[in-house]
């Protein structure tokens, strides 16, 4: 086929630009919103992902991890018992008050951890070692919330809960979904800094036996350890994800934006194109009434969509890149696994050729007697 | 001769219903391959509707069209387009080139509509351009081309499909004497040597001489008819100017 769609896109340059700037802006905005829905996604259950434990322990209908409550930590022994269980920890997930310099305070969530084992240990360490966790005041955080909770430096002293904390190191992209910066510490120190008495607990976290079955084991705690739920973790990690982005809305206005985004996208591509179509009726109807059939036509029209989506997408994925990269240095990070990035062509493809056939709709409707006229 | 477009009775009416508009009236006419034929009328008169009609865009209210011994009336708009790529090639008076396309890519985009290959395409291409004494314009937009040219580009266009039958609508109009004078030299040639059956709308006096025949059509019917060369060709005007349908003073011919 002579090249018609292609000189037909590029012969008018501004309408060109226009299309292509209402393609890049509908790819920007939908990764943008999509990669914050990825991004909240991810961190709301961060904790529950990279504790390395197979099930949860926690008491009964505990809707996600921050909403934790105290039971005996003599249960701990009681799980140990359970065949199957390789290792178990007590884990404290709380809130509380970190009080900075200036008499401020700011709301932290500690996460308190046996430092000798490996479930629940502060990921992506960058600065310090996660064994001074051992003495009695230390803390790590993630450098992120440097400026929130106005820490310049390791060693630096601060207070938590009305007890002595000082920072012992630092990690790097552990961002909190709320506005509450993790702050990592001993199980000990944390039962301290929460007001925690010291026989309870907020979690169980347990390791399975290599080959042990997962199902079988939950089902073993259940019936072994009294008044607790026993959950996988992915499925703690799901209600977690679930409660923070639909319970509380904040994943659906997320989404929405997006949806506005795909909208707006839409709306720009169909008019350009509907422009251009309406540009070059004259020419559609002479490639009907030469005996053209209405597919050779739909597939000049079509190509010209799927051309502007290619462009208009490498150009939207070239600049949600570099917003993507500079969110990595804020409070709320974008995500875009490689499946999204993907899955966006196909979505621009879509609204492309979707925009498309407004146009199509027009020119099938073109009397070739037209060509007659005039 | 078997007639390559044979009309009987045909009516069209625009708008159907009562208020409807009858733009033609029972009009029999036949085409014959080698004849050069010349509609010619007031505006309205329904000329361009037959025109339309003949080249299967245009769909009749009643009687009966063979486009090279193929009854069209009756058939579904979708089975259309292919009829006329197998025996139509249109000639406008705009010359509906794609400007976007080079002279070269317009002919080619016919002959990619009869599914031939790029490269053989390209090839008929030029060929037909040089033809039409266009060679050296094949990568030419039609903004580069005169109106003459433009024409010549859109009759290599319309042979590319190998037409029997060429439909122009007042292919001469828009050119300047000398222009036209090529342009209809053309046409006749195509009827002459060639074996098509060429049929032009025109209002242009100046062409009258190179047809064979010419139809006056008036209010939807055929008022005027002469026998295809029973007179010599410039004798032709003369019978029109006396029937009225030419000035008595032409501006003058190519």
């Amino acid at each position: 086929m002579p090249p018609l769609a292609q000189r037909n896109l590029f012969h008018d340059k501004v309408r060109l630009a226009v299309t292509l700037t209402g393609i890049v802006f509908a790819v920007v905005l939908i990764v943008v919103e999509l990669g914050l829905f990825v991004g909240f996604t991810v961190t709301t259950s961060g904790l529950i992902d990279h504790s390395g434990a197979d099930l949860w322990i926690t008491s009964k209908n505990v809707p996600y991890v921050e909403q934790g409550v105290a039971f005996s930590e003599r249960k701990l022994n009681q799980v140990r018992a359970v065949p199957g269980v390789a290792d178990a920890q007590k884990i404290i997930a709380h809130w509380t008050q970190w009080k900075r310099h200036d008499g401020s305070q700011e709301s932290v969530q500690i996460v308190g951890i046996n430092v000798d084992d490996s479930l629940e240990r502060p990921w992506n360490l960058v600065q310090g070692n996660v064994q001074h966790l051992k003495d009695p005041d230390a803390i790590i955080l993630d450098e992120l919330y440097k400026q929130k909770l106005g820490v310049a430096r390791v060693g630096e002293v601060f207070e938590i809960g009305g007890y002595r904390a000082r920072v012992v190191g630092f990690t790097r992209g552990i961002r909190s979904f709320t506005t509450s910066p993790y702050v990592f510490t001993s199980f000990k120190n944390a039962q301290d800094f929460t007001n925690m008495r010291e026989d309870q607990t907020l979690f169980i976290v347990v390791k399975l036996a290599p080959g042990a079955n997962l199902e079988q084991v939950r089902r073993d705690l259940l019936a072994h350890v009294k008044d607790v739920d026993v959950l996988t973790s992915a499925a703690f990690s799901h209600m977690t994800r679930f409660y923070w982005m639909f319970t509380t809305g904040a994943g659906v206005a997320v989404l929405i934006a997006a949806l506005l985004g795909l909208v707006v996208g839409f709306v720009v591509v169909a008019q350009t194109i509907y422009a251009t179509t309406m540009d070059h009726i004259r020419e559609y109807g002479t490639l009907k009434a030469m005996g053209a059939p209405n597919s050779y036509v739909y597939k000049v029209i079509m190509k010209q969509a799927a051309i502007s989506a290619v462009i208009g997408y490498v150009l939207g994925m070239i600049v949600s890149v570099f917003v993507v990269h500079a969110s990595q240095k804020g409070g709320a990070a974008i995500m875009l696994p490689a499946p999204m990035a993907v899955g966006m062509f196909f979505l621009t493809l879509t609204m492309c050729i979707g925009a498309a056939l407004v146009s199509i709709n027009k020119v099938t409707r073109i009397d070739p007697a037209m060509v007659f006229k005039g | 001769m078997q007639s390559a477009i044979r009309v009987r009775e045909l009516t069209k009416k625009y708008d159907e219903g009562t208020s409807g508009t009858l733009a033609l009236r029972g009009v029999d006419l036949d085409v014959r391959p080698g004849e050069l034929l010349m509609l010619m009328g007031p505006s309205g008169s329904g000329k361009t509707t037959l025109l339309s009609i003949m080249g299967c865009i245009l769909t009749a209210t009643s009687g009966s069209v063979r486009i090279a011994g193929m009854e069209v009336v009756g058939l579904r708009e979708k089975e259309l387009p292919a009829l006329r790529l197998a025996h139509i090639g249109f000639v406008f008076q705009g010359f509906n080139l794609f400007p976007t396309l080079t002279a070269g890519e317009n002919v080619e985009l016919m002959l990619d509509l009869k599914g031939i290959s790029a490269a053989k395409a390209k090839r008929r291409a030029h060929e037909l351009l040089e033809q039409v004494g266009l060679g050296e314009k094949y990568a030419s937009f039609p903004a580069d081309l005169s109106g003459g040219q433009k024409q010549r580009v859109a009759i290599a266009r319309a042979l590319a499909g190998d037409p029997g039958i060429i439909l122009a609508d007042e292919p001469t109009a828009a050119l300047d004497s000398h222009t036209g004078r090529t342009v209809m030299e053309m046409m006749s040639e195509l009827a002459h040597q060639r074996g098509r059956a060429v049929v032009i709308v025109t209002h242009d006096s100046r062409v009258l001489h190179f047809a064979d025949r010419m139809v006056k059509i008036e209010d939807g019917a055929i008022a005027t008819e002469n026998e295809p060369r029973v007179v010599p060709p410039g004798l032709l005007a003369q019978n029109f100017s006396q029937a009225g349908l030419i000035p008595t003073e032409p501006h003058g011919k190519f």
